[in-house]
């Protein structure tokens, strides 16, 4: 497809790039809000996996023969992929890794353990979660690292000025933030989150599992340092995710995991490593599903972020004002740069048994604590039920979420 | 008109899991266990008295679902004037019926609204929450005793 040539945003023809949207549950249609969870797959990242199983297989990197070379070149074409979608100057700035979680672990370890020095912070926020939390609590723990925790707003935005406060000891060596919320749904202000952590001689990284999905990103604009992504929620497969890193701090860093791959020579003595990105990959690479996480890269750029933005952000002011409609309905977050992730209470009813009872009438979403438990302390609630949405989700299937719940709350009266 | 959902919340769910009878912590027990679902954040208390070698009651404090304490209430009501082991047979059967959507013990048709959880795999954890913070009371039967201040 011409890249410059884009055609008109038609959500019935994208649906039909999506096998699994014709399936029934319960002999109804399927109506699928649990895309920030995991996104469906279209048929061409389908058709790209099989393709590679059937036609075009062997381990990467290290054969000599001709399926080798082929299916080496097929899936380092995932790294330029990765480059153009987060707008890195190149493929050598993108470490593959198995998901978001895996690349800010990789990052804890490597630059936490390898570069950062006991006594310095870290800075995350409340509305992280638990996979930019967990592995800073444990370098805290390990390596004598502080933690510290950006407050957000009651609407559910990053507090700057609280954030900047933690900045001005000059002690913070690294800020791990979000780039969209998958509770609320906020976009943060990445641009800023960079500077001020530049500003006091810290390193940024955002969490990007959420937010690369919905808008385009330019790691270059943001001038972020790391920037950690996931496949399958961007309709790839599970799996395979990245880290975009400036070149100067991978060449510092030291690897974390060892194993092929990751090496230059070994012997008893001596390991000598790799140059990055290869340096932080140990291990045969999930190779089918960079070949099928290109596929969708590929997908996703041919419709075009702006459409994307565009269309969901229909999709999220409809149904906030879907929701403010219904009684006993509560929206948490209102924030004023959101993506198409939406969470809501119900009086009196328990979020798992909202889901429950919105799956018995065909519509999927997500609900507990969304793997952000202080977040959900610091929100005074439990648990939240939270409708995402993605390029295929429709107007008609937000109405249906609505009707859905105004029938729930009949239910429970 | 909700028959798409009575199925699973039959009524005696919603009502249990609403204004639940024995949800408060007992003023005096000589078990207790705590159970919670780490993948879902709900969290229960069980608290026991014994009385001549049996279950005299038992209390529960919980956050949760109207499936965990509807099943932490009905609990309450089936192992009461039950002996240990006998209370232990009944939480089996539980395990049991979640699974395979049926209670063959006729004396336990109290728990039968909880059966339909069989076919909600995603909620199975939350109908045997309390059951499994029971087996745990039950383990450490007397081992810790407490009373509540008034």
């Amino acid at each position: 497809m011409n890249a410059l040539i884009k055609p008109a945003f038609d959500v019935a023809r994208i649906r039909q790039d999506f096998p699994i949207l014709g399936e029934k549950i319960r002999g109804k249609d399927l109506v699928f809000l649990d895309s920030a969870a995991s996104a469906q797959k279209p048929r061409v990242v389908i058709d790209a996996m099989v393709h590679a199983m059937e036609r075009q297989y062997a381990n990467v990197h290290r054969g000599l023969h001709w399926m080798s070379e082929r299916t080496t070149e097929a899936y380092e074409e995932v790294r330029d992929a990765l480059a153009g979608l987060l707008n890195a100057p190149d493929r050598s700035h993108i470490v593959i890794t198995h998901s978001s979680t895996e690349a800010m672990n990789l990052v804890a370890h490597s630059y936490g353990r390898g570069i950062l020095k006991p006594g310095q912070a870290v800075v995350i926020s409340a509305m992280e979660h638990h996979a930019n939390l967990v592995p800073w609590q444990m370098l805290r723990d390990a390596h004598g690292i502080e933690l510290r925790i950006a407050p957000i707003t009651d609407a559910g935005e990053l507090d700057m000025a609280g954030y900047e406060a933690l900045l001005q000891d000059r002690k913070v060596g690294l800020v791990s933030i979000t780039h969209m919320s998958n509770v609320l749904g906020t976009y943060t202000p990445a641009e800023r989150i960079v500077q001020l952590a530049h500003r006091y001689g810290a390193k940024a990284m955002l969490d990007g599992s959420q937010a690369v999905v919905h808008r385009a990103v330019d790691v270059q604009a943001l001038d972020v340092d790391f920037y950690a992504i996931t496949g399958h929620k961007l309709y790839g497969p599970t799996g395979i995710g990245a880290l975009y890193a400036k070149r100067e701090l991978l060449d510092a860093m030291p690897p974390w995991m060892g194993g092929g791959d990751m090496i230059r020579s070994v012997s008893f003595e001596v390991t000598t490593w790799n140059d990055a990105p290869y340096k932080f990959e140990a291990g045969t690479p999930a190779i089918l599903e960079g070949i099928g996480l290109k596929a969708a890269i590929d997908y996703v750029q041919g419709i075009g972020f702006e459409a994307i933005a565009a269309h969901e952000r229909q999709l999220t002011e409809h149904a906030l004002s879907c929701l403010a409609e219904i009684d006993g309905v509560t929206v948490i977050g209102h924030a004023q740069d959101r993506g198409g992730v939406v969470s809501f209470t119900m009086d009196g009813a328990h979020a798992h048994d909202v889901a429950t009872l919105l799956d018995r009438q065909g519509v999927a979403v997500r609900a507990g604590h969304h793997c952000a438990e202080p977040l959900m302390r610091r929100l005074g609630v439990d648990s939240t039920s939270r409708a995402s949405f993605g390029i295929y989700s429709t107007m008609e299937e937000v109405d249906a979420l609505a009707a859905a719940l105004v029938r729930i709350r009949e239910f429970f009266r | 008109m909700f028959e798409d959902l009575r199925n699973l919340y039959q009524d005696t769910i919603m009502q249990r899991g609403k204004s639940p009878k024995h949800g408060s912590r007992l003023a005096v027990f000589d078990a207790q266990a705590k159970g919670d679902n780490p993948m879902c954040g709900d969290r229960v208390h069980v608290f026991l008295r014994h009385e001549g070698g049996r279950v005299a009651e038992l209390g529960f404090e919980a956050r949760g679902c109207a499936i965990s304490i509807a099943s932490a209430d009905l609990m309450a009501e089936a192992v009461a004037g039950q002996s240990d082991a006998r209370a232990l047979e009944i939480a089996d059967a539980v395990f049991a019926m979640v699974r395979t959507g049926d209670i063959t013990d006729p004396s336990l048709d109290l728990l039968r609204p909880l059966a339909a959880v069989s076919e909600a795999k995603s909620r199975i954890k939350c109908a045997t929450l309390p059951w499994g913070a029971l087996q745990s009371a039950l383990a450490g039967s007397g081992a810790e005793k407490g009373s509540v201040e008034a």
